[in-house]
């Protein structure tokens, strides 16, 4: 019985990993249900948003670099995050003018605009493998460590060790900052008050004088801050990889869907439910439970209920689980 | 109906011109893809162009399809089943009895604490029971000569059994997916596509007794004779000879001959089908379900079942389309399954042939197979004559080269955007 290393054990391996995913697919999962409450379809090209904007904050990085720009202790790609939300703003508004609006017109289908998305998330795609190409880019520099495995060891004198790397650290301290900046730009200004005026009653709203484009092109922009900051704090904790972005997909549409599509708040609550329940289905509870129990009952096997290849089942098995017992979602979201 | 013939003879005349000036090899190795990808897209067209299902699984089934392959045509591993054949069996079946279970629980017991409990207790011992019958059948199997088995082997039969296998493999795996996701929403009905097509690659991969996963099941039983053997018999050689042609590149053109005859009839019996069906009552009131779905429940049409009804006959077509690329290419190598090959492009092909219109859906399965192979070499062709002026080895000049293979989802995401906005009811509209 040592529950005070189960415990540091347990934070090291399951929640500290476990929080900074669900801060990641929370941004992502923000960005699609803010899609999803004003535009009113589902935006397959969020990945590949997320893709894009990563990609030209590390082409800023490498800029930096090569000038000499350091952040110090923290990564250099959150200097160069500004650079890449606002590339990123500027090619999803050209993509609505050149592309959405005309959707937006016709008062077409959301099946339509979902087969649109599609079309886009192939350009953004190819665009993302034509510049920076197909592999796995690291780009995270600065401190490796907040505090590392064998510093808590000897402040604590525990067996167990707990790191928290920097990048951990920063993704939640980013996550707060911007979900905090967000609400209150949603709930205490003008214009985030005309876009949920919006998203609850279209013809209501416009009615009240609110100008639609101003609020659709807000939404884009806030949308694409949210997935490159998203994307960025993704790509520093892990890596960057074209594909893998595009996979994030399955779990950011699960976050959302999970909390509630068109709720800010369902969209925060279905990132880290999502990810609690990836990292606790798929971690080997071996060490855990070997603190836990008495030496005679210490499991043999890896105490492991899914080989951590199965993670996206595991968030798609909790997305119908929802959807067959609250098909709106955790916290009331819309259905269209 | 003028016009329609006027593309199919483009699409011939691409063809045509790429057997010309490339090779009939290649051009041959193009319409045999093209083939299968008219049939994935003819699967598809039925879900959508008929029922308006927003289906984004197509990977998934197009596994399932390659899967059948192995299960039915590949030889058997000796002693493999005897070692946990049944016990797997008996595994998996015990897994559908705890699912089963849990919803008769879930409908026959009243709402409360006690049903939640007895819920949690059969589910989570339910799993543990599974889990302890299958760790130990899978463990045996995969110790069968690992190296060169180590999976349960297939029945031996012969391999065009495998295509119809295929098509039942997928729509049993439709109706399983659609009893629960049919009810949804059309987005959240794409989004549960979605995943269950990346959880149907993940058992592929990972569950190496199925068909050794990531180590790939290679030289599966050809429909077709082997070039080498084509080649080996002098009355072939002779032959060939006697036409003036080289043994070695007829025997390749031969096998791919035959490989087109089979696709070709496989393709006309469906299309045939799948037009019969259209023009009978049947389509007239999948169609009916299509645009109005309020009217026709109205009528006394039973929504819920049609739509499960025609999801799992387009997802059997996809199936039997995937058997057919596996039995092609005589390897199943799950680590190659994307979705923006098997799933999006199908889509691409749909929306470009005219959604609701199966000769639309074959001309798009044509003609987008057809640009996706070639476009890479244009792309390498446009960007060597962009780069022509640069100098040698400057670093732009590599990165363009390079990345001119990538051009082509950019291509493909362009001609669904333009088809989308300037002819949205596709290049063949459908009724």
């Amino acid at each position: 019985m040592d529950i005070l290393n189960a415990l540091v054990a347990f934070l090291n391996f399951v929640f500290v990993p476990g929080l900074a995913y669900g801060a990641q697919l929370a941004l992502g999962a923000l960005g699609v249900t803010l899609i999803y409450g004003i535009l009113r379809f589902s935006n397959f090209a969020h990945g590949d948003t997320m893709a894009f904007g990563t990609m030209v904050t590390i082409l800023g990085t490498w800029g930096l670099q090569a000038a000499g720009v350091s952040a110090g202790p923290l990564p250099t790609a959150l200097l160069a995050l500004p650079l890449g939300i606002a590339v990123t703003a500027a090619l999803v508004l050209g993509t609505d003018r050149a592309v959405y609006r005309f959707y937006r017109r016709q008062k077409a289908a959301p099946t339509i605009l979902v087969i649109v998305s599609l079309g886009v998330m192939f350009v953004m795609n190819g665009i993302v493998r034509f510049i920076i190409g197909v592999e796995e880019i690291g780009f995270t520099d600065g401190e490796r460590f907040l505090i590392t495995a064998g510093d808590f060891r000897n402040m604590t004198g525990l067996s167990e060790g707990l790191a928290i790397r920097t990048t951990q650290a920063i993704t939640v301290v980013t996550a707060v900052i911007v979900v905090a900046a967000l609400f209150w730009f949603l709930n205490r200004t003008r214009t985030g008050k005309s876009m949920r005026a919006f998203s609850d009653n279209e013809d209501l709203a416009l009615l009240s004088g609110i100008n639609p484009e101003r609020v659709v092109a807000v939404t884009w922009i806030l949308a694409a801050a949210l997935a490159t900051t998203a994307g960025v704090l993704y790509g520093l904790d892990k890596s960057f990889k074209a594909f893998t972005y595009f996979q994030l997909l399955l779990p950011i549409f699960a976050s959302a869907i999970v909390g509630g599509l068109g709720s800010p708040i369902g969209a925060i609550a279905g990132g880290f439910v999502i990810a609690f329940s990836e990292v606790t289905v798929t971690y080997a509870w071996k060490k855990v439970a070997t603190y836990l129990l008495p030496d005679a009952l210490a499991p043999d096997g890896l105490v492991q209920l899914m080989s951590t290849d199965y993670k996206f089942a595991v968030s798609f098995a909790i997305l119908i689980i929802v959807l067959l017992f609250m098909p709106t979602g955790l916290f009331k979201g819309k259905s269209v | 109906m003028n016009r329609n013939l006027l593309l199919f003879a483009f699409v011939a005349l691409l063809f045509i011109a790429t057997g010309m000036l490339q090779s009939w090899n290649s051009a041959l190795g193009i319409l045999n893809m093209a083939l299968i990808s008219a049939i994935m897209a003819l699967g598809v067209n039925m879900q959508w162009g008929y029922a308006g299902l927003f289906n984004v699984g197509v990977m998934g089934f197009v596994a399932l399809g390659g899967l059948a392959v192995v299960l039915t045509a590949a030889q058997p591993v000796p002693g493999a089943f005897a070692a946990g054949g049944w016990a797997i069996l008996g595994a998996l079946a015990l897994a559908a009895a705890t699912l089963a279970a849990a919803v008769a629980i879930w409908r026959r017991m009243r709402a409360g604490w006690t049903r939640t409990l007895t819920l949690l207790a059969v589910l989570i011992g339910g799993f543990f029971a599974f889990r302890a019958l299958f760790d130990p059948a899978v463990a045996a199997i995969e110790a069968i000569n690992p190296a060169l088995t180590g999976n349960i082997g297939g029945l031996g039969l012969p391999v065009l059994l495998a295509w119809p296998a295929g098509g039942l493999l997928a729509a049993i795996a439709a109706w399983a997916i659609g009893k629960t996701a049919l009810g949804l929403r059309s987005d959240y009905l794409a989004i549960a596509t979605l995943g269950i097509a990346e959880i149907i690659i993940a058992v592929m991969k990972n569950e190496d007794w199925l068909a050794r996963g990531v180590k790939n099941m290679i030289s599966l039983p050809r429909p077709v004779p082997y070039e080498v053997d084509l080649q080996r018999s002098a009355a072939f050689v002779s032959w060939a000879q006697g036409w003036g042609f080289d043994p070695v590149t007829a025997s390749a053109i031969v096998v791919k001959l035959c490989y087109a005859a089979l696709f070709v009839a496989v393709l006309a019996i469906i299309i045939t089908l799948s037009e019969l069906a259209l023009r009978s009552p049947w389509g007239r009131m999948m169609r009916a379900i299509r645009d109005n779905e309020v009217a026709a429940a109205a009528m006394g049409k039973n929504v819920t079942r049609r739509h499960l009804q025609i999801f799992v006959l387009g997802a059997a077509v996809i199936g039997i389309a995937g058997a057919m690329m596996t039995t092609l290419d005589s390897q199943l190598t799950p680590g190659t399954y994307n979705p923006l090959r098997f799933t999006f492009l199908v889509w691409v092909m749909v929306i470009v042939g005219g959604s609701g219109s199966n000769w639309g859906a074959v001309l798009g399965g044509f003609l987008i197979w057809w640009l996706w192979v070639m476009v890479e070499p244009i792309g390498l062709a446009v960007m060597g004559a962009v780069t022509a002026g640069m100098a040698d080895g400057s670093w732009l000049k590599v990165h363009l080269q390079d990345s001119a293979a990538h051009m082509r989802l950019l291509t493909m995401g362009l001609i669904l955007l333009i088809v989308l906005r300037f002819s949205p009811r596709g290049l063949i509209p459908g009724r």
